[in-house]
Protein backbone atom coordinates (compact mmCIF):
# COMPACT_ATOMS: atom_id res chain seq x y z
CA UNK A 1 0.00 0.00 0.00
CA UNK A 2 1.58 3.23 -1.62
CA UNK A 3 1.95 5.83 2.26
CA UNK A 4 1.49 8.40 -0.06
CA UNK A 5 -1.53 8.11 -0.98
CA UNK A 6 -3.53 7.12 2.07
CA UNK A 7 -3.08 10.61 4.48
CA UNK A 8 -4.94 9.38 7.47
CA UNK A 9 -4.09 11.44 10.60
CA UNK A 10 -0.53 10.51 11.89
CA UNK A 11 1.13 9.60 8.74
CA UNK A 12 -0.08 12.37 6.80
CA UNK A 13 3.40 14.67 5.48
CA UNK A 14 1.70 18.10 5.00
CA UNK A 15 5.10 19.59 3.83
CA UNK A 16 4.81 16.56 1.34
CA UNK A 17 1.78 17.54 -0.34
CA UNK A 18 2.35 21.40 -0.04
CA UNK A 19 5.99 20.81 -2.10
CA UNK A 20 4.04 18.63 -4.48
CA UNK A 21 1.44 20.59 -5.00
CA UNK A 22 4.15 24.23 -5.59
CA UNK A 23 5.74 22.67 -7.95
CA UNK A 24 3.32 20.98 -10.30
CA UNK A 25 5.82 18.87 -11.18
CA UNK A 26 3.85 15.47 -8.98
CA UNK A 27 5.44 12.68 -10.64
CA UNK A 28 2.45 10.26 -11.90
CA UNK A 29 4.36 7.41 -9.44
CA UNK A 30 3.71 9.65 -6.48
CA UNK A 31 -0.04 9.01 -7.10
CA UNK A 32 0.57 5.49 -8.02
CA UNK A 33 -1.32 3.13 -5.68
CA UNK A 34 -2.45 -0.77 -5.96
CA UNK A 35 -5.40 -0.41 -7.31
CA UNK A 36 -8.05 -1.94 -4.84
CA UNK A 37 -9.50 -5.54 -5.70
CA UNK A 38 -12.94 -6.38 -5.19
CA UNK A 39 -12.51 -9.65 -6.34
CA UNK A 40 -9.57 -10.13 -3.15
CA UNK A 41 -12.60 -8.32 -0.86
CA UNK A 42 -14.91 -10.40 -2.64
CA UNK A 43 -12.94 -13.90 -2.16
CA UNK A 44 -12.26 -13.37 1.09
CA UNK A 45 -16.04 -12.71 2.17
CA UNK A 46 -17.97 -15.11 0.39
CA UNK A 47 -15.09 -18.04 -0.12
CA UNK A 48 -16.13 -20.32 -2.45
CA UNK A 49 -16.32 -17.75 -5.29
CA UNK A 50 -15.77 -19.41 -8.22
CA UNK A 51 -14.71 -17.91 -11.52
CA UNK A 52 -18.07 -18.78 -12.90
CA UNK A 53 -19.20 -16.58 -10.31
CA UNK A 54 -17.14 -13.71 -10.89
CA UNK A 55 -17.60 -13.83 -14.20
CA UNK A 56 -21.13 -13.06 -13.26
CA UNK A 57 -20.44 -10.69 -10.55
CA UNK A 58 -17.71 -8.28 -13.12
CA UNK A 59 -21.02 -8.48 -15.76
CA UNK A 60 -23.21 -6.97 -12.87
CA UNK A 61 -25.13 -9.75 -11.81
CA UNK A 62 -28.37 -8.73 -10.13
CA UNK A 63 -30.63 -10.46 -7.54
CA UNK A 64 -33.57 -9.64 -5.08
CA UNK A 65 -33.13 -7.64 -2.24
CA UNK A 66 -35.30 -5.97 0.27
CA UNK A 67 -32.73 -2.67 -0.06
CA UNK A 68 -33.83 0.18 -1.41
CA UNK A 69 -30.63 1.71 -1.72
CA UNK A 70 -29.64 2.80 -5.23
CA UNK A 71 -27.98 -0.38 -6.64
CA UNK A 72 -28.54 -2.38 -3.81
CA UNK A 73 -29.82 -5.05 -6.23
CA UNK A 74 -26.24 -5.19 -7.73
CA UNK A 75 -23.97 -7.39 -5.91
CA UNK A 76 -20.34 -6.04 -7.25
CA UNK A 77 -20.24 -2.70 -8.89
CA UNK A 78 -16.56 -2.87 -10.20
CA UNK A 79 -16.89 0.49 -12.29
CA UNK A 80 -16.45 1.91 -9.34
CA UNK A 81 -13.00 1.13 -9.13
CA UNK A 82 -12.01 2.33 -12.69
CA UNK A 83 -14.00 5.62 -12.08
CA UNK A 84 -11.69 6.20 -9.29
CA UNK A 85 -8.52 5.36 -11.13
CA UNK A 86 -9.57 7.67 -13.75
CA UNK A 87 -10.09 10.28 -10.66
CA UNK A 88 -7.29 10.23 -8.64
CA UNK A 89 -4.87 8.95 -11.50
CA UNK A 90 -5.76 10.96 -14.14
CA UNK A 91 -7.87 13.98 -13.56
CA UNK A 92 -6.42 15.17 -10.42
CA UNK A 93 -2.51 14.73 -11.43
CA UNK A 94 -3.83 16.17 -15.19
CA UNK A 95 -5.76 19.25 -13.99
CA UNK A 96 -2.72 20.31 -11.53
CA UNK A 97 -0.52 19.95 -14.45
CA UNK A 98 -2.86 21.63 -16.85
CA UNK A 99 -3.50 24.52 -14.40
CA UNK A 100 -0.30 24.96 -12.84
CA UNK A 101 1.07 24.57 -16.49
CA UNK A 102 -0.62 28.07 -17.33
CA UNK A 103 -0.02 29.87 -14.67
CA UNK A 104 3.74 29.15 -15.12
CA UNK A 105 3.59 29.70 -18.91
CA UNK A 106 1.80 33.07 -18.41
CA UNK A 107 4.12 34.36 -15.71
CA UNK A 108 6.77 33.49 -17.96
CA UNK A 109 5.01 35.69 -21.11
CA UNK A 110 4.77 38.45 -17.99
CA UNK A 111 8.44 38.30 -17.76
CA UNK A 112 9.37 37.99 -21.42
CA UNK A 113 7.12 40.57 -22.79
CA UNK A 114 5.26 42.24 -20.07
CA UNK A 115 2.29 44.27 -20.09
CA UNK A 116 0.87 45.33 -23.27
CA UNK A 117 1.01 49.20 -23.28
CA UNK A 118 -0.93 51.58 -24.99
CA UNK A 119 1.16 52.59 -27.88
CA UNK A 120 -0.05 56.31 -27.67
CA UNK A 121 -0.62 58.81 -24.72
CA UNK A 122 -4.35 58.86 -23.72
CA UNK A 123 -6.78 61.04 -25.70
CA UNK A 124 -8.99 61.48 -22.75
CA UNK A 125 -12.00 61.33 -24.86
CA UNK A 126 -14.11 58.20 -23.74
CA UNK A 127 -16.20 55.63 -26.02
CA UNK A 128 -18.48 53.32 -24.46
CA UNK A 129 -17.68 49.53 -24.81
CA UNK A 130 -19.74 47.67 -22.37
CA UNK A 131 -23.57 48.53 -21.58
CA UNK A 132 -24.71 48.28 -17.79
CA UNK A 133 -26.04 44.72 -18.57
CA UNK A 134 -22.85 43.90 -20.19
CA UNK A 135 -21.41 44.61 -17.17
CA UNK A 136 -23.57 43.28 -14.77
CA UNK A 137 -23.84 39.56 -16.79
CA UNK A 138 -20.24 39.77 -17.17
CA UNK A 139 -19.32 40.07 -13.13
CA UNK A 140 -22.34 38.28 -12.25
CA UNK A 141 -20.70 35.00 -14.13
CA UNK A 142 -17.35 36.09 -13.34
CA UNK A 143 -17.94 36.13 -9.55
CA UNK A 144 -19.66 32.64 -9.35
CA UNK A 145 -17.29 31.06 -11.57
CA UNK A 146 -14.42 32.38 -8.92
CA UNK A 147 -16.71 30.99 -6.53
CA UNK A 148 -17.13 27.54 -8.04
CA UNK A 149 -13.60 27.76 -8.67
CA UNK A 150 -12.43 27.93 -5.50
CA UNK A 151 -14.95 25.56 -4.05
CA UNK A 152 -14.37 23.30 -6.88
CA UNK A 153 -10.63 22.66 -6.27
CA UNK A 154 -11.36 22.03 -2.87
CA UNK A 155 -13.64 19.30 -3.27
CA UNK A 156 -10.77 17.74 -5.76
CA UNK A 157 -7.51 19.25 -4.44
CA UNK A 158 -7.58 20.49 -0.63
CA UNK A 159 -7.62 17.40 1.09
CA UNK A 160 -3.80 17.18 -0.18
CA UNK A 161 -2.76 20.56 1.26
CA UNK A 162 -5.71 22.35 3.34
CA UNK A 163 -6.61 19.09 5.89
CA UNK A 164 -3.20 18.80 7.00
CA UNK A 165 -2.66 22.15 8.33
CA UNK A 166 -6.49 22.86 9.65
CA UNK A 167 -7.84 21.09 12.80
CA UNK A 168 -10.47 18.35 11.64
CA UNK A 169 -13.01 21.54 12.99
CA UNK A 170 -12.06 24.07 10.82
CA UNK A 171 -11.63 21.50 7.54
CA UNK A 172 -15.13 20.00 8.30
CA UNK A 173 -16.57 23.27 8.56
CA UNK A 174 -14.67 24.40 5.32
CA UNK A 175 -15.25 21.39 3.25
CA UNK A 176 -19.24 21.47 4.44
CA UNK A 177 -19.01 24.69 3.25
CA UNK A 178 -17.55 24.03 0.11
CA UNK A 179 -19.99 21.71 -1.27
CA UNK A 180 -22.89 23.32 -0.54
CA UNK A 181 -21.58 26.68 -1.93
CA UNK A 182 -20.73 24.91 -4.63
CA UNK A 183 -24.31 22.92 -5.04
CA UNK A 184 -26.65 25.97 -4.36
CA UNK A 185 -24.94 28.40 -6.70
CA UNK A 186 -23.71 26.00 -9.24
CA UNK A 187 -27.61 26.33 -11.14
CA UNK A 188 -27.40 30.03 -10.48
CA UNK A 189 -24.18 30.32 -12.47
CA UNK A 190 -25.65 28.54 -15.17
CA UNK A 191 -28.14 30.91 -15.39
CA UNK A 192 -25.43 33.68 -15.99
CA UNK A 193 -23.73 31.59 -18.58
CA UNK A 194 -26.90 31.03 -20.67
CA UNK A 195 -27.59 34.85 -20.24
CA UNK A 196 -24.31 35.56 -21.58
CA UNK A 197 -24.53 33.54 -24.52
CA UNK A 198 -27.28 35.46 -25.67
CA UNK A 199 -26.39 38.38 -25.18
CA UNK A 200 -23.13 38.68 -26.58
CA UNK A 201 -23.94 35.42 -29.67
CA UNK A 202 -24.52 38.65 -32.21
CA UNK A 203 -21.08 39.30 -31.78
CA UNK A 204 -19.28 36.60 -32.14
CA UNK A 205 -19.04 34.66 -35.22
CA UNK A 206 -15.80 34.63 -36.99
CA UNK A 207 -15.42 36.50 -39.91
CA UNK A 208 -12.12 37.27 -42.38
CA UNK A 209 -11.01 39.65 -40.01
CA UNK A 210 -9.92 37.20 -37.11
CA UNK A 211 -8.49 34.69 -39.80
CA UNK A 212 -5.99 37.67 -40.24
CA UNK A 213 -5.69 38.70 -36.56
CA UNK A 214 -4.92 34.92 -35.69
CA UNK A 215 -1.95 34.29 -38.88
CA UNK A 216 -0.53 37.26 -36.82
CA UNK A 217 -1.02 35.82 -33.38
CA UNK A 218 -3.03 38.91 -32.32
CA UNK A 219 -0.33 41.25 -32.49
CA UNK A 220 2.95 38.84 -31.57
CA UNK A 221 4.26 38.11 -35.01
CA UNK A 222 4.62 41.48 -36.74
CA UNK A 223 5.20 45.05 -36.11
CA UNK A 224 1.97 47.21 -36.03
CA UNK A 225 -1.50 45.47 -34.12
CA UNK A 226 -3.27 43.51 -36.27
CA UNK A 227 -7.30 44.73 -37.12
CA UNK A 228 -9.80 43.87 -34.89
CA UNK A 229 -13.70 44.56 -34.76
CA UNK A 230 -15.43 45.26 -31.70
CA UNK A 231 -14.22 41.58 -30.64
CA UNK A 232 -10.97 40.31 -31.47
CA UNK A 233 -10.00 36.65 -32.89
CA UNK A 234 -8.58 35.71 -29.15
CA UNK A 235 -12.19 36.99 -27.54
CA UNK A 236 -14.23 35.16 -30.03
CA UNK A 237 -11.98 31.75 -29.09
CA UNK A 238 -12.83 32.28 -25.59
CA UNK A 239 -16.72 33.06 -25.77
CA UNK A 240 -17.00 29.98 -28.17
CA UNK A 241 -15.10 28.13 -24.85
CA UNK A 242 -17.11 29.60 -22.69
CA UNK A 243 -20.30 28.32 -24.92
CA UNK A 244 -18.87 24.43 -25.66
CA UNK A 245 -16.50 23.52 -22.65
CA UNK A 246 -18.56 25.91 -20.23
CA UNK A 247 -22.17 24.57 -21.32
CA UNK A 248 -20.71 20.74 -20.82
CA UNK A 249 -19.53 22.16 -16.94
CA UNK A 250 -23.08 23.53 -16.73
CA UNK A 251 -24.87 20.90 -17.57
CA UNK A 252 -22.70 17.67 -16.42
CA UNK A 253 -23.16 19.93 -12.66
CA UNK A 254 -26.76 19.93 -13.09
CA UNK A 255 -26.95 16.27 -13.49
CA UNK A 256 -24.85 16.09 -10.32
CA UNK A 257 -26.55 18.09 -8.66
CA UNK A 258 -30.01 16.87 -8.88
CA UNK A 259 -29.49 13.23 -7.78
CA UNK A 260 -33.32 12.91 -6.83
CA UNK A 261 -34.02 11.81 -10.27
CA UNK A 262 -32.75 8.47 -9.32
CA UNK A 263 -29.40 8.76 -11.51
CA UNK A 264 -27.56 5.11 -11.45
CA UNK A 265 -23.84 5.32 -9.72
CA UNK A 266 -22.32 4.82 -13.30
CA UNK A 267 -24.04 7.80 -14.65
CA UNK A 268 -22.72 9.61 -11.67
CA UNK A 269 -19.31 8.46 -12.27
CA UNK A 270 -19.23 9.02 -16.05
CA UNK A 271 -20.95 13.17 -15.41
CA UNK A 272 -18.15 13.80 -12.40
CA UNK A 273 -15.09 12.89 -15.05
CA UNK A 274 -17.17 15.15 -17.85
CA UNK A 275 -17.47 18.10 -14.70
CA UNK A 276 -14.19 17.52 -13.34
CA UNK A 277 -12.25 17.59 -17.23
CA UNK A 278 -14.11 20.26 -18.19
CA UNK A 279 -13.88 22.14 -15.57
CA UNK A 280 -10.30 21.97 -15.26
CA UNK A 281 -9.85 22.75 -19.16
CA UNK A 282 -12.24 25.90 -18.26
CA UNK A 283 -10.37 26.87 -15.02
CA UNK A 284 -6.78 26.86 -17.15
CA UNK A 285 -8.14 29.08 -19.59
CA UNK A 286 -10.01 31.22 -17.92
CA UNK A 287 -6.61 31.88 -16.00
CA UNK A 288 -5.37 33.57 -19.43
CA UNK A 289 -8.69 35.49 -19.94
CA UNK A 290 -7.84 37.48 -16.52
CA UNK A 291 -4.49 37.54 -17.45
CA UNK A 292 -4.86 39.47 -20.48
CA UNK A 293 -8.08 41.37 -19.26
CA UNK A 294 -6.06 42.80 -16.64
CA UNK A 295 -2.17 42.64 -16.03
CA UNK A 296 -1.74 41.88 -19.68
CA UNK A 297 -3.54 44.46 -21.39
CA UNK A 298 -2.88 48.56 -20.05
CA UNK A 299 -6.47 49.91 -20.31
CA UNK A 300 -8.42 46.76 -20.72
CA UNK A 301 -10.07 46.54 -17.27
CA UNK A 302 -11.36 49.66 -17.49
CA UNK A 303 -13.75 48.84 -20.00
CA UNK A 304 -15.67 46.15 -18.03
CA UNK A 305 -15.08 48.20 -14.42
CA UNK A 306 -16.88 51.64 -15.74
CA UNK A 307 -17.98 50.70 -19.11
CA UNK A 308 -16.06 53.19 -21.35
CA UNK A 309 -12.32 52.89 -22.57
CA UNK A 310 -10.23 55.40 -24.20
CA UNK A 311 -10.10 56.42 -27.84
CA UNK A 312 -6.51 55.48 -27.93
CA UNK A 313 -7.20 51.75 -26.28
CA UNK A 314 -9.88 51.57 -29.08
CA UNK A 315 -7.94 52.72 -32.31
CA UNK A 316 -5.13 50.18 -31.09
CA UNK A 317 -7.11 47.25 -30.22
CA UNK A 318 -10.26 47.09 -32.12
CA UNK A 319 -9.29 49.66 -34.66
CA UNK A 320 -12.84 48.51 -37.31
CA UNK A 321 -14.76 48.60 -33.88
CA UNK A 322 -13.76 52.35 -33.54
CA UNK A 323 -13.74 53.65 -37.16
CA UNK A 324 -17.61 52.08 -37.19
CA UNK A 325 -18.16 53.89 -34.04
CA UNK A 326 -16.77 57.17 -35.23
CA UNK A 327 -18.29 56.50 -38.30
CA UNK A 328 -15.38 56.96 -40.59
CA UNK A 329 -13.00 55.52 -42.11
CA UNK A 330 -9.28 54.94 -40.69
CA UNK A 331 -6.65 57.67 -40.54
CA UNK B 1 -3.43 -7.76 15.58
CA UNK B 2 -6.62 -8.92 14.43
CA UNK B 3 -7.44 -8.16 11.06
CA UNK B 4 -11.37 -8.23 10.91
CA UNK B 5 -13.32 -9.67 8.46
CA UNK B 6 -16.81 -10.80 7.23
CA UNK B 7 -17.39 -14.47 5.64
CA UNK B 8 -20.67 -15.38 4.39
CA UNK B 9 -21.13 -19.03 3.53
CA UNK B 10 -23.79 -19.04 0.65
CA UNK B 11 -24.69 -22.53 0.94
CA UNK B 12 -26.48 -21.93 4.46
CA UNK B 13 -28.09 -18.44 3.97
CA UNK B 14 -31.29 -18.80 3.54
CA UNK B 15 -32.32 -15.33 2.98
CA UNK B 16 -33.98 -14.54 6.32
CA UNK B 17 -32.36 -11.13 6.64
CA UNK B 18 -32.17 -11.30 10.53
CA UNK B 19 -28.94 -9.82 9.94
CA UNK B 20 -30.56 -7.05 8.11
CA UNK B 21 -32.69 -6.32 11.49
CA UNK B 22 -30.15 -7.49 13.79
CA UNK B 23 -27.92 -4.32 12.19
CA UNK B 24 -30.81 -2.21 12.60
CA UNK B 25 -32.22 -2.83 15.86
CA UNK B 26 -28.22 -2.78 17.40
CA UNK B 27 -27.63 0.46 15.32
CA UNK B 28 -30.49 1.95 15.62
CA UNK B 29 -29.96 3.43 12.36
CA UNK B 30 -31.85 6.36 10.71
CA UNK B 31 -35.48 5.49 8.88
CA UNK B 32 -34.21 4.75 5.27
CA UNK B 33 -30.41 3.26 5.80
CA UNK B 34 -29.58 -0.52 5.70
CA UNK B 35 -26.32 -1.27 6.55
CA UNK B 36 -26.39 -4.88 5.39
CA UNK B 37 -28.34 -6.39 2.87
CA UNK B 38 -29.33 -9.95 1.42
CA UNK B 39 -28.77 -10.24 -2.43
CA UNK B 40 -30.38 -13.25 -3.77
CA UNK B 41 -29.50 -14.63 -7.01
CA UNK B 42 -31.52 -16.44 -9.25
CA UNK B 43 -34.54 -16.18 -6.90
CA UNK B 44 -36.44 -18.98 -7.30
CA UNK B 45 -34.80 -21.20 -9.31
CA UNK B 46 -34.92 -24.30 -7.90
CA UNK B 47 -31.30 -25.51 -7.83
CA UNK B 48 -29.89 -22.23 -8.31
CA UNK B 49 -31.00 -19.88 -5.72
CA UNK B 50 -28.37 -18.63 -3.93
CA UNK B 51 -28.22 -15.65 -1.23
CA UNK B 52 -25.82 -13.65 -0.06
CA UNK B 53 -25.06 -11.13 3.03
CA UNK B 54 -23.53 -7.95 2.22
CA UNK B 55 -22.26 -5.29 3.89
CA UNK B 56 -19.25 -2.39 3.99
CA UNK B 57 -16.54 -5.52 3.71
CA UNK B 58 -13.82 -3.08 5.24
CA UNK B 59 -11.40 -3.54 2.26
CA UNK B 60 -7.61 -3.59 2.53
CA UNK B 61 -7.28 -0.62 -0.16
CA UNK B 62 -10.40 0.97 0.20
CA UNK B 63 -12.16 3.11 -3.10
CA UNK B 64 -14.14 4.80 -0.70
CA UNK B 65 -11.09 6.13 1.51
CA UNK B 66 -9.34 6.65 -2.09
CA UNK B 67 -11.48 8.98 -3.18
CA UNK B 68 -13.35 10.94 0.05
CA UNK B 69 -12.88 14.30 -0.53
CA UNK B 70 -12.49 15.46 3.04
CA UNK B 71 -10.63 12.32 3.77
CA UNK B 72 -12.56 11.09 6.43
CA UNK B 73 -11.91 7.57 6.57
CA UNK B 74 -8.98 6.09 8.66
CA UNK B 75 -8.43 2.14 8.78
CA UNK B 76 -8.47 1.14 12.68
CA UNK B 77 -5.58 -1.19 13.87
CA UNK B 78 -8.01 -4.19 13.21
CA UNK B 79 -8.24 -3.02 10.19
CA UNK B 80 -12.09 -1.59 9.47
CA UNK B 81 -12.21 1.65 7.71
CA UNK B 82 -14.47 4.06 9.96
CA UNK B 83 -15.27 7.34 8.67
CA UNK B 84 -16.40 10.61 10.74
CA UNK B 85 -19.69 12.43 10.04
CA UNK B 86 -18.38 15.43 11.39
CA UNK B 87 -16.14 15.90 8.24
CA UNK B 88 -18.33 14.13 5.91
CA UNK B 89 -20.06 16.06 3.47
CA UNK B 90 -22.13 14.04 1.91
CA UNK B 91 -21.22 13.83 -1.46
CA UNK B 92 -21.98 10.66 -2.52
CA UNK B 93 -18.30 9.95 -3.87
CA UNK B 94 -17.56 6.74 -1.72
CA UNK B 95 -20.67 5.28 -2.40
CA UNK B 96 -19.87 5.64 -6.30
CA UNK B 97 -16.78 4.26 -5.71
CA UNK B 98 -17.45 1.09 -3.24
CA UNK B 99 -18.08 -2.23 -5.20
CA UNK B 100 -20.52 -3.88 -2.85
CA UNK B 101 -22.70 -0.90 -2.58
CA UNK B 102 -22.10 -0.14 1.27
CA UNK B 103 -22.32 3.70 1.99
CA UNK B 104 -25.61 5.15 2.59
CA UNK B 105 -27.51 8.14 3.00
CA UNK B 106 -30.58 9.34 4.69
CA UNK B 107 -32.20 11.61 1.82
CA UNK B 108 -31.32 11.86 -2.11
CA UNK B 109 -32.35 15.32 -2.50
CA UNK B 110 -31.81 18.23 -4.82
CA UNK B 111 -28.92 20.53 -4.56
CA UNK B 112 -26.83 17.23 -3.32
CA UNK B 113 -28.53 17.25 -0.38
CA UNK B 114 -27.94 13.80 1.03
CA UNK B 115 -27.14 14.09 4.87
CA UNK B 116 -24.16 12.29 6.18
CA UNK B 117 -23.11 9.13 5.11
CA UNK B 118 -23.64 5.84 7.22
CA UNK B 119 -22.53 2.38 7.00
CA UNK B 120 -21.64 -0.67 8.53
CA UNK B 121 -18.66 -0.12 11.01
CA UNK B 122 -18.24 -3.57 12.28
CA UNK B 123 -20.05 -2.80 15.06
CA UNK B 124 -17.13 -0.72 16.23
CA UNK B 125 -18.58 2.54 16.76
CA UNK B 126 -16.63 6.02 15.59
CA UNK B 127 -14.44 8.65 16.60
CA UNK B 128 -16.41 9.82 19.20
CA UNK B 129 -14.77 10.05 22.78
CA UNK B 130 -18.32 10.55 24.76
CA UNK B 131 -20.35 7.09 24.24
CA UNK B 132 -23.68 8.37 23.94
CA UNK B 133 -22.89 10.13 21.15
CA UNK B 134 -20.70 7.97 19.31
CA UNK B 135 -23.71 5.68 19.86
CA UNK B 136 -25.86 8.37 18.24
CA UNK B 137 -23.72 9.01 15.59
CA UNK B 138 -22.28 5.53 14.54
CA UNK B 139 -24.46 2.95 16.67
CA UNK B 140 -23.31 0.60 18.83
CA UNK B 141 -19.48 -0.37 19.81
CA UNK B 142 -20.19 -4.02 20.49
CA UNK B 143 -16.26 -4.53 19.86
CA UNK B 144 -15.40 -2.16 22.47
CA UNK B 145 -17.42 -4.77 25.11
CA UNK B 146 -15.57 -7.47 23.64
CA UNK B 147 -18.54 -8.46 21.64
CA UNK B 148 -18.44 -9.39 17.41
CA UNK B 149 -21.09 -7.78 14.96
CA UNK B 150 -24.66 -8.37 15.94
CA UNK B 151 -25.15 -9.32 12.22
CA UNK B 152 -23.24 -12.43 12.48
CA UNK B 153 -24.09 -13.27 16.15
CA UNK B 154 -27.76 -13.00 15.27
CA UNK B 155 -27.38 -15.10 12.03
CA UNK B 156 -29.31 -18.59 12.43
CA UNK B 157 -27.98 -21.05 10.54
CA UNK B 158 -24.03 -19.05 11.18
CA UNK B 159 -23.98 -18.13 7.46
CA UNK B 160 -22.75 -15.10 8.36
CA UNK B 161 -19.38 -15.11 10.29
CA UNK B 162 -17.26 -12.04 11.45
CA UNK B 163 -14.18 -11.51 13.14
CA UNK B 164 -10.68 -12.45 13.02
CA UNK B 165 -10.17 -13.37 9.40
CA UNK B 166 -8.12 -16.34 10.09
CA UNK B 167 -10.62 -17.91 12.57
CA UNK B 168 -13.56 -17.49 10.66
CA UNK B 169 -11.69 -18.74 7.35
CA UNK B 170 -10.49 -21.79 9.64
CA UNK B 171 -13.71 -22.52 9.98
CA UNK B 172 -15.02 -22.37 6.91
CA UNK B 173 -12.41 -24.59 5.63
CA UNK B 174 -13.40 -26.86 8.34
CA UNK B 175 -17.05 -26.61 7.02
CA UNK B 176 -16.05 -27.35 3.56
CA UNK B 177 -13.96 -30.38 4.27
CA UNK B 178 -16.92 -31.77 6.11
CA UNK B 179 -19.34 -31.01 3.51
CA UNK B 180 -17.44 -33.09 0.91
CA UNK B 181 -17.98 -33.48 -2.60
CA UNK B 182 -21.76 -32.06 -3.19
CA UNK B 183 -22.78 -28.69 -1.99
CA UNK B 184 -19.20 -27.78 -0.94
CA UNK B 185 -19.37 -23.56 -1.77
CA UNK B 186 -20.74 -21.18 -3.52
CA UNK B 187 -23.64 -21.57 -5.22
CA UNK B 188 -24.82 -25.09 -6.16
CA UNK B 189 -23.01 -25.81 -8.86
CA UNK B 190 -21.08 -28.94 -8.30
CA UNK B 191 -17.26 -29.19 -7.36
CA UNK B 192 -15.02 -31.70 -8.10
CA UNK B 193 -13.31 -33.03 -5.15
CA UNK B 194 -9.96 -30.85 -5.64
CA UNK B 195 -11.80 -27.75 -5.99
CA UNK B 196 -12.81 -27.86 -2.90
CA UNK B 197 -9.26 -28.69 -1.77
CA UNK B 198 -8.80 -25.43 -3.90
CA UNK B 199 -11.37 -23.25 -2.44
CA UNK B 200 -10.70 -24.00 1.17
CA UNK B 201 -7.02 -23.60 0.78
CA UNK B 202 -8.20 -20.25 -1.46
CA UNK B 203 -9.91 -19.06 1.68
CA UNK B 204 -7.30 -19.82 4.38
CA UNK B 205 -4.12 -18.40 2.02
CA UNK B 206 -6.49 -15.04 1.65
CA UNK B 207 -7.20 -14.97 5.43
CA UNK B 208 -3.48 -15.02 6.03
CA UNK B 209 -2.63 -12.60 3.57
CA UNK B 210 -5.41 -10.37 5.46
CA UNK B 211 -3.57 -11.08 8.68
CA UNK B 212 -0.25 -10.41 7.35
CA UNK B 213 -1.48 -7.03 5.78
CA UNK B 214 -3.05 -5.36 8.77
S1 LIG C 1 -17.43 1.31 2.04
FE1 LIG C 1 -17.12 -0.03 0.29
S2 LIG C 1 -15.13 0.59 -0.51
FE2 LIG C 1 -15.24 1.36 1.57
S3 LIG C 1 -14.30 -0.22 2.82
FE3 LIG C 1 -16.52 -0.61 2.79
S4 LIG C 1 -16.82 -2.06 1.12
FE4 LIG C 1 -14.78 -1.17 0.84
S1 LIG D 1 -20.14 11.17 1.26
FE1 LIG D 1 -18.90 11.68 3.05
S2 LIG D 1 -17.69 9.87 3.46
FE2 LIG D 1 -18.50 9.64 1.39
S3 LIG D 1 -16.90 10.46 0.07
FE3 LIG D 1 -18.29 12.17 0.49
S4 LIG D 1 -17.44 13.20 2.28
FE4 LIG D 1 -16.45 11.19 2.15
S1 LIG E 1 -21.18 -5.40 11.76
FE1 LIG E 1 -22.66 -4.22 12.93
S2 LIG E 1 -22.90 -2.38 11.69
FE2 LIG E 1 -21.98 -3.90 10.34
S3 LIG E 1 -23.69 -4.90 9.30
FE3 LIG E 1 -23.21 -6.12 11.12
S4 LIG E 1 -24.59 -5.32 12.71
FE4 LIG E 1 -24.53 -3.81 11.07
Amino acid sequence: MNALWISHPGQSKPWLYLLLLCLFSLPLSAWGQSAADPRREALQSMPGTTPDFWRDAVEGVTGRTTSRSPGADTLIMTEGERWRQLRNQWISPGGAIALGGTLVALLGFYLLVGQIKLAHPRSGRKIERWTRWDRTIHWYVASLFIILGLTGLSILYAKWFLQPILPTSVWAAWMNAAKNIHNYLGPLFALGVVAMIVKWLKHNFFNLTDLKWFLRGGGIIGKAHPSAGYLNGGEKVWFWMIVLVGLTVVASGLVLDFPNFGQSRETMQLFLVIHAVASLILLAASFGHIYIGTLGTEGALEGMKTGYVDETWAKQHHDLWYAEVKGKDLP
Amino acid sequence: MARMKFLCDSERCIECNGCVTACKNANETEWGIQRRRVVTLDDGEIGKEVSISVACMHCSDAPCMAVCPTDCFYPTEDGLILHNKDACIGCGYCLYACPFGAPQFPKQGAFGARGKMDKCTFCAGGPESDPVLEEQKYGANRLREGKLPLCAEMCSTKALLAGDAQEVADIFRERVVYRGHRNSAWSAVEHEAAENEQLAQQAADLAYDATQRA
